[in-house]
């Protein structure tokens, strides 16, 4: 008996596309792996979320990290704007937060930027969490 | 490029940061939309609180 709860508790579920396109689609396109899966409202939520945050953090001048400073705190820095997926893309392809720091607020607009890939990757995750049936 | 010359107060960053935090770990950490919406008030209030407190820590180690 404790054997097969033990059993069916570690089981992975079975791999379906969704399990993949979820959280993928939802760290390229802020909640968009809940607007798949008809969480219509959660999605947009987080969508506005994430994306305002990351808007604001480029209106008040935040730093974008590149990959490849050598400077441990740019490259974690780096991973939590990575976090933003698409919105990252965006930002590095238009050269968006590029400026030196000049400003105090510009300081907050970085912290901004990366938070916003912090929460987008929670996003994801619980996308991921949606599709295997963990959460409804 | 700078895109807009914002510039908020500290204050006005926190709360916007608190606000739009407190909406997505009320989404992520909790399964019914009620436990969403009321983990998403206690986060914004938890960010709140802490921020004023954390305030006044300061203030009081200035002086």
């Amino acid at each position: 008996m404790a054997d097969t709860q033990t059993t069916s508790q570690t089981q992975a579920p079975p791999l379906s596309t969704m399990h993949v396109l979820a959280p993928a689609l939802g760290w390229l396109i802020p909640g968009a792996g809940h607007l798949i899966q008809k969480r219509w409202a959660r999605g947009l939520l987080l969508m506005v979320s994430v994306v305002t945050m990351f808007a604001l953090g480029l209106a008040m001048d935040g730093k974008v990290y590149k990959q490849n400073t050598g400077d441990l705190l740019d490259i974690l820095g780096f991973i939590g704007d990575l976090g933003a997926g698409g919105l990252y893309m965006i930002g590095r392809a238009f050269d968006w937060g590029a400026s030196s720091i000049s400003f105090a607020t510009a300081d907050y607009g970085t912290k901004f930027i990366v938070v916003a890939g912090l929460l987008n990757i929670m996003s994801a995750v619980d996308a991921y969490h949606i599709a295997i049936g963990k959460k409804p | 490029m700078m895109l807009l010359a914002m510039q908020v107060s500290h204050f006005t960053a926190a709360a916007i940061f608190a606000f739009f935090a407190s909406i997505v770990f009320g989404i992520t950490q909790r399964s019914t939309s009620r436990d969403m919406l009321r983990y998403g008030a206690y986060c914004f209030g938890v960010f709140m609180v802490g921020m004023f407190v954390a305030g006044w820590v300061m203030w009081l180690i200035h002086h």
